[in-house]
């Protein structure tokens, strides 16, 4: 689908389900533009009040990690548990850390 | 003409217009253009049909003959419907189903806003539920019109032949008759100078800014409100009504 040039990019839609909350990933979808976008998402994402802020982003303003670097990436952190303040020791005393 | 008759026929025409509008936007369903699109139109059909529910449960309650909003919608022959010809045509290309919903959109806000202050509670409460998707409904459809006039060449025409065809059914939505005068005089039903002011405003500005060009007023269609109707509804009745026809009674 994707190949057809007369496909309207697509967008990636964050939604906000409540106030004070950050806006999480739902999905994406095609539109011709910004305002359509939004349009869109509150007509596929938002039917069963799921959110109360709508945030699109074009797909390919997205720059993502490769899955071939996981390794590289992200497996360094496995063995570096003094990373989590979990590693010391609360000092005697210290109500409030 | 007592004033239970009058708002029993009104209930019938803010109910059928929403219901056979709903029913012709259902027919995209699974092949519009876009999916985006195709949910967006298959929304915009659920919530017509919600407000034609909220009309047609109103006008068996009026009328007080113990008949339901389904014996209303199912078990009606064509002549008993008093829907507007505008919402019955077929759905044509996508200009012309966008075109349609926008001269739609564009007259039922303003009726919807005014009904909010009816000296029935019930219509006031019906128009102020409706309010909320009328106004992003027509937001979605003059956005249409704007980008279809103001598009590629294509779609200017395609976008300009709908409006010049649907322009001569445009008329029958100001019309008014004994049904109007009863209730206007009891504060039910707002004037229609109002919303026609509002309506020609709206038209003006979305076509101006969509590059397209506002039809004479010459010959207007008329007949829908007395069950007078085109071809196309009974054709759309036969496919609709099919299940309660064939199985009366027939429940979920």
């Amino acid at each position: 689908m994707s190949e057809n040039p007369n496909n309207w990019p697509l967008w990636e839609v964050f939604i906000q389900s409540k106030r004070g909350l950050d806006h999480k990933h739902v999905g994406s979808l095609h539109a011709a533009d910004a305002q359509m976008a939004i349009e869109n998402a509150r007509d596929v994402y938002t039917r069963r009040q799921e959110g109360q802020s709508i945030w699109v982003v074009p797909a390919v303003a997205i720059s993502a990690s490769q899955p071939d670097d996981a390794a590289m990436l992200f497996d360094p952190a496995d063995d570096k548990t003094y990373r989590h303040p979990t590693f010391y020791q609360m000092p005697e005393g210290a109500k409030f850390i | 003409m007592t004033q239970q008759e009058a708002l029993f026929a009104y209930c019938l025409r803010r109910g059928d217009d929403n219901l056979i509008l709903s029913h012709r936007l259902s027919e995209w369903c699974g092949h519009g253009p876009q999916l985006e699109e195709d949910i967006a139109l298959t929304n915009r059909a659920l919530d017509l049909i919600g407000q034609a529910r909220n009309y047609l449960q109103y006008a068996g309650t009026v009328e007080g003959k113990q008949r339901s909003e389904d014996d209303l919608a199912y078990l009606r022959a064509e002549r008993q419907f008093m829907n507007v010809k505008l919402v019955e045509m077929p759905n044509g290309d996508y200009a012309h189903t966008i075109a349609r919903c926008f001269l739609y959109d564009a007259w039922h806000l303003p009726l919807q806003q005014a009904l909010m202050n009816s000296a029935d509670e019930q219509l006031a409460a019906i128009a102020a539920k409706a309010v909320k998707e009328i106004t992003y409904q027509l937001k979605t459809s003059g956005d249409w019109m704007i980008r279809f006039g103001d598009g590629t060449e294509e779609s200017h025409r395609r976008a300009q032949a709908a409006l010049d065809e649907l322009w001569t059914y445009t008329g029958e939505l100001f019309e008014t008759d004994e049904v109007d005068a009863v209730l206007v005089k009891a504060g039910i039903v707002p004037e229609m100078g109002p919303i026609k002011a509002a309506f020609d405003a709206k038209v003006d500005a979305v076509l101006n800014e969509a590059t397209l060009k506002r039809p004479a007023d010459g010959f207007m269609m008329t007949g829908g409100r007395q069950g007078k109707h085109t071809e196309h509804l009974g054709f759309m009745l036969a496919e609709m009504q099919y299940l309660q026809r064939a199985y009366p009674g027939a429940t979920w």
